[in-house]
């Protein structure tokens, strides 16, 4: 075993092993179980740092288990991992501050921890897959370990839409493994690629081909939640709000969508895709899914109800700009939105969360007058809120700007029209809510104030939302500097031929 | 080789009564009876191949042997579906006195 | 030292030791348990080291007695048997552990401790008779002899199921009893089919035998019949949920890990070396509907099921049925035999099983029922027992990197690449319905109960626990095993190795 494969599997041990002393731990030992949790996702960053250096100057780390002639485990790590592992990483440090914070003194942390723990090994499983059968092996994994957060609460409705997700889930993944398994019988067994499989299967098996990609993107469109498959996603936000962040930023959604990135460019290509003509299909879906996202995101009252619509609309994105693959500059949009999206979406969560465990408030009309109660968390929301719409400096803005010229480039002029519509939406359905928290008179006493010492809420709740805000605006003005997510994933595109 | 071909189809038709009944009756004794029935027309079917596969009037002792531990087997385990067969015939008269005598019961322990 | 670890008489031990500790056992009632764990150890050390004999030498054959066939009995180890053995090894040894912990748990009951007292002084001898039987059965070279060990895993299976005193388990026993008996008649007399035309009985030298005659075509069917009545397999699966279901915990294992195996095993064997020129492929393809009829029926009955041991035995019923699906595919192949899906989905199952009736059984204990409308809040008390469910639900739904996944994976790619879609279809639905079983039952587990409903009880020893948690652990990580066992698989089976040219993986 080399230092490569090594440093690979501490990424994943990083906090497998915190995670299973967790489970073991007595339920009153809260200092020790915050003390491993902050360790391993501290470690885990840093290692993973070390990783993006050795993949920047072209080391190669890769771990292979062969099972069965023709099946493998294979972990490696690319630039488009180191993307996604990185991500993950530094918003699960964040996350886990937050809900030691969010759970203090609540049932069951140990379990919640575990479970937690267990489910970022799986997201960075995710990120570091070098072939679709380690994808689909964590991918299934993803499932069972979020589900036991997902259901945390334990009452009847946290359960229904813990019922509705594995459904939902399984189902896809059920579609998934046998698209899987009829790829392999046709192109054999292929690791993700830059160039993809070979053009001349295309003349062979085109349509079949076709249906095997439509078959994928439905497998991973369930976790992305495109539409009609996003039904899971507004129910499951029964959970406690770190749960939500961690669905909707940090693992679930985001695998979903990194699954779409991997499909379309490390196992079909540009170039074949090109030729099987489905990517207007994939466009199609994006399409529909980010204007339904924003016009049912617009009804809602309940806030983290409108947040959800909002991911469903916001993911899409990404996968907008995977069906744009021959434009370099759609594809920088698409990937560069992967970490846009995750840091925008988890500060409007942890704020949503904030208000929810100091206020009481779950609704958007009780929020009148509340930037004057809770300023630092309201200007956090306001910027991520401002973010989502696009407006610059945000990281939002970087985004859109690729994705719309990308759109231009290949002269897609319905494209940009998308872009304002959505945007238009998007700030339609957001201004509203700033305007309230700024602006408004609060009307009464707060839902279920609780008093809380020096600050506006605990001091573990207020920093996560803070530091991730503090990104999407420094991210957005630094795009252009050499270590940048911006940066990165030019660096990421340079890889492939499109 | 007629006798042979006699016995045997006297074995099957043993053997294809012995499942009528135990697929018809449902009497355990009935059942376990019919069990052995089919056994002893496999048993006649055994005997009868020793005869023939070497043919020229000599004996295969091989079958001989199978159908002593057949029997041996045939014996223990008929043994054991009666005991079983009693067991549950014992339970089910004590759930039925059980469940007849219930009412006098909730009485007789208080007086 | 090496001398002794190459000899040969090796391969009499599974046979001989857990029939001498029966006797002991039955003798000396107070040191059961001792005796029959030394068994257990031994038993796991020599199918060890006979899979280290397959792997240096390739198959051996023992004479008993020194007589040849066709007078003599032989035993032969091959690449099939020595894992149904080392899988009998494993199970058997967490179950002997378990069984220890069960029933203490019971004796210490003060009001039936008695009772349970007198279950476990028959528990054990009967135990290790089936021991004997199962292990006689892997390792028999001979076709009547198969029949003797078929009888003696029936006649003590039957006992145990008896053994829990409930008259619905009585009757179940004995129903068990009848089937099983008329199972063996029926195998029998296949034998007898077969003698008459073939006049041998050792499947050595059998093994190029078998020629399209009416008289072999009626001995596949008659052991096939009755083998199928053993295994339960749809339409033939009546008797098996309520033997299982009201049958103790430890025995609820047995039956459903090891017995049903027992019978499969043979049914493969025959049905892939012994009849494999004769087998058509309209006889396949019947064998695999049905199998596929059992994974849609077993599975919507264990969503419909009430009770926990009942769903679990239901799902027995299904997970029956993934064993059969894989004759119709087992002769498109493509570098991967198919057939050794047969064999990854036998031992995920015997590892699942056993952790799941574990879990049903720690449940039971734990409540004192397992009515699954009221299993809120388990989680918080038994979380090992949880776990172990959860993880074992997990292999059984055929989800990597369990071993099953690697069968899901062969069966898939085979009925893809011979476009016999159907096939695929029904695993991929049967997977999802035991999700549905599976997790009906756990999201009860995971309710938090309003408030403090559960009664005190005594807590449950690790011996309850943990043999659960490790069989579910071997069952989920078995495809990392993959290499290893294809390669034990592909040593020295020769009617395989006909059947697969071009060399096993």
């Amino acid at each position: 075993m080399n230092s490569g494969q090594l440093l690979l599997l501490s990424i994943l041990l990083s906090s497998f092993i915190p995670g299973i002393i967790i489970f073991c731990l007595p339920e009153e030992n809260h200092r020790l179980r915050t003390l491993l949790n902050l360790c391993g996702s501290i470690v885990k960053i840093s290692l993973i740092l070390v990783m993006n250096v050795g993949i920047y100057y072209g080391h190669v780390f890769e771990i292979r288990i062969p099972l069965i002639p023709g099946v493998e485990l294979l972990l490696n790590g690319d630039p488009l991992s180191a993307l996604f592992a990185t991500l993950s990483s530094v918003l699960w440090l964040l996350t886990t501050i937050y809900a030691v914070g969010y759970l203090e003194g609540s049932p069951n942390r140990s379990h919640f921890f575990g479970y937690f723990s267990l489910c970022v090994t799986v997201t960075i499983g995710i990120a570091l897959a070098g072939n679709l059968v380690t994808f689909l092996l964590f991918y299934e994994m993803l499932t069972l370990t979020t589900y036991p957060l997902v259901i945390h609460r334990g009452t009847e409705k946290s359960l229904r839409a813990g019922r509705n997700y594995l459904i939902y889930a399984f189902g896809g993944g059920a579609v998934f493994l046998v698209a899987v398994v009829w790829l392999q019988t046709i192109v054999g067994p292929m690791d993700f690629s830059a160039a993809g499989f070979s053009p001349s299967y295309i003349d062979s098996h085109g349509p079949v081909l076709s249906l095997i990609f439509c078959l994928l993107i439905i497998g991973v469109g369930v976790k992305a939640a495109l539409v009609p498959l996003h039904g899971w996603l507004p129910q499951a936000m029964v959970a406690p709000a770190p749960v939500s962040a961690l669905l909707h930023a940090v693992a679930v959604v985001k695998a979903g969508a990194f699954g779409i990135i991997r499909i379309v460019l490390d196992v079909f290509g540009a170039q074949n895709l090109l030729l099987l003509g489905v990517l207007p299909l994939l466009a199609g879906v994006a399409t529909v899914t980010i204007l339904y996202g924003s016009v049912r995101a617009l009804q809602q009252d309940d806030l983290k109800k409108r947040l959800a619509y909002s991911t469903i609309s916001q993911v899409s994105y990404i996968a907008l700009g995977m069906s744009m693959v021959d434009q370099p500059l759609a594809v920088i949009g698409g990937l560069v939105h992967l970490v846009h999206q995750g840091l925008m979406k988890i500060t409007l969560f942890f704020c949503a969360g904030n208000l929810a465990e100091t206020l009481g408030i779950h609704r958007i009309s009780e929020m009148r007058g509340v930037a004057r109660r809770m300023p630092l968390t309201m200007a956090a929301f306001s910027i991520a809120a401002l973010g989502m719409i696009g407006i610059p400096p945000t990281v939002g803005f970087i985004s859109k700007w690729y994705l719309g010229l990308g759109g231009l480039a290949a002269g897609n002029w319905w494209l940009l029209l998308v872009l304002v519509v959505s945007s238009l939406l998007n700030a339609w359905y957001f201004l509203p809510i700033l305007i309230k928290a700024w602006f408004g008179k609060q009307q009464g006493e707060w839902p279920a104030e609780i008093a809380i010492g020096r600050f506006e809420t605990r001091l573990m709740l207020l920093v996560p939302p803070l530091v991730t805000a503090v990104i999407v605006l420094v991210a957005g003005l630094v795009a252009n500097a050499q270590i940048s997510p911006l940066a990165w994933v030019r660096f990421i595109v340079q890889g492939y031929t499109l | 080789m007629i006798t042979t071909l006699l016995y045997s189809l006297t074995g099957l038709i043993l053997f294809g009564m012995g499942l009528f009944t135990l697929i018809i009756h449902s009497h355990p004794l009935r059942k376990i009876l019919a069990i052995n029935v089919m056994a002893s027309g496999v048993f006649l079917i055994l005997i009868a191949t020793a005869y023939t596969p070497l043919g020229q009037g000599e004996i295969d002792p091989v079958p001989h042997a199978m159908v002593l531990t057949g029997i041996v087997v045939s014996v223990s385990v008929t043994a054991l579906a009666l005991i079983l067969a009693c067991r549950v015939q014992e339970t089910s008269n004590r759930t039925l006195r059980k469940k007849t005598k219930q009412p006098k019961n909730t009485k007789g322990p208080k007086s | 030292m090496i001398f002794l670890a190459d000899s040969p008489s090796w391969m009499i031990t599974p046979v001989i030791l857990p029939l001498i500790a029966g006797l002991l056992c039955f003798l000396f009632s107070r040191r059961t348990f001792v005796i029959a764990l030394i068994t257990a150890l031994i038993n796991l050390f020599v199918a060890c080291l006979l899979i280290y004999q397959l792997l240096v030498f390739g198959t051996i054959r023992y004479y008993i007695g020194g007589w040849r066939p066709p007078i003599g009995i032989s035993l032969r180890t091959d690449g099939p048997a020595l894992l149904m053995l080392l899988m009998t090894a494993v199970t058997g040894l967490a179950i002997t552990l378990y069984a220890r912990g069960y029933f203490s748990y019971r004796i210490a009951d003060p009001v039936r401790g008695s009772r349970h007292q007198h279950q476990q002084r028959y528990f054990w001898p009967l135990w290790m008779l089936l021991l004997a039987g199962l292990n006689g059965l892997f390792l028999s070279g001979d076709i009547f002899n198969l029949y003797v060990t078929l009888e003696l895993i029936g006649i003590s299976a039957a006992s145990l199921a008896a053994l829990s005193g409930k008259p619905a388990s009585q009757r179940a026993s004995f129903r068990y009893l009848l089937i099983s008996l008329l199972g063996s008649l029926t195998y029998l007399l296949g034998i007898v089919f077969f003698y008459r035309t073939c006049g041998v009985l050792d499947l050595g030298v059998l093994q190029n035998t078998a020629i399209n005659e009416p008289g072999i075509r009626a001995a596949l069917a008659l052991l096939t019949v009755g083998l199928l009545l053993k295994t339960a397999l749809v339409p033939l699966h009546f008797w098996l949920p309520p033997a299982h279901a009201n049958a103790l915990a430890p025995v609820s294992v047995i039956l459903s890990a090891l017995v049903v195996k027992g019978s499969f095993y043979l049914l493969f064997r025959f049905w892939f070396e012994l009849f494999a020129p004769i087998v058509t492929t309209s006889a396949l393809n019947f064998m695999g509907t049905l199998g596929a009829i059992a994974i849609l029926w077993g599975g919507i009955q264990a969503i419909r099921q009430q009770r926990l041991k009942l769903m679990v035995a239901y799902s027995t019923v299904s997970q029956l049925g993934y064993l059969f699906i894989a004759f119709p595919l087992s002769r498109t192949l493509t570098g991967v035999p198919v057939w050794s899906a047969v064999i990854f989905i036998a031992l995920t199952h015997a590892c699942a099983k056993s952790a799941m009736f574990m879990a049903a059984g720690n449940v039971y204990l734990h409540l004192g029922h397992d009515r699954i409308r009221n299993l809120d809040g388990v989680r918080a008390s038994l979380p090992i027992t949880v776990f172990a469910y959860g993880i074992a639900g997990v292999s059984l739904m055929g989800l990597p990197p369990s071993g099953a996944f690697i069968a899901k994976w062969m069966l898939l790619t085979s009925s893809i690449d011979s476009s016999q879609w159907w096939w695929a279809l029904v695993i991929m639905a049967g997977s999802l319905l035991a999700m549905v079983y599976v997790f009906r039952v756990m999201s009860h587990f995971f309710v938090i109960p309003k408030r403090e409903s559960l009664k005190e009880t005594t807590p449950l020893s690790p011996l309850l626990e943990w043999p659960a948690l490790i069989l579910a652990l071997i069952a989920l990580f078995l495809s990392l095993l993959a290499p290893w066992l294809l390669h034990i698989l592909s040593q020295g089976s020769t009617g395989l190795a006909q059947l697969f040219p071009g060399g096993l993986p």
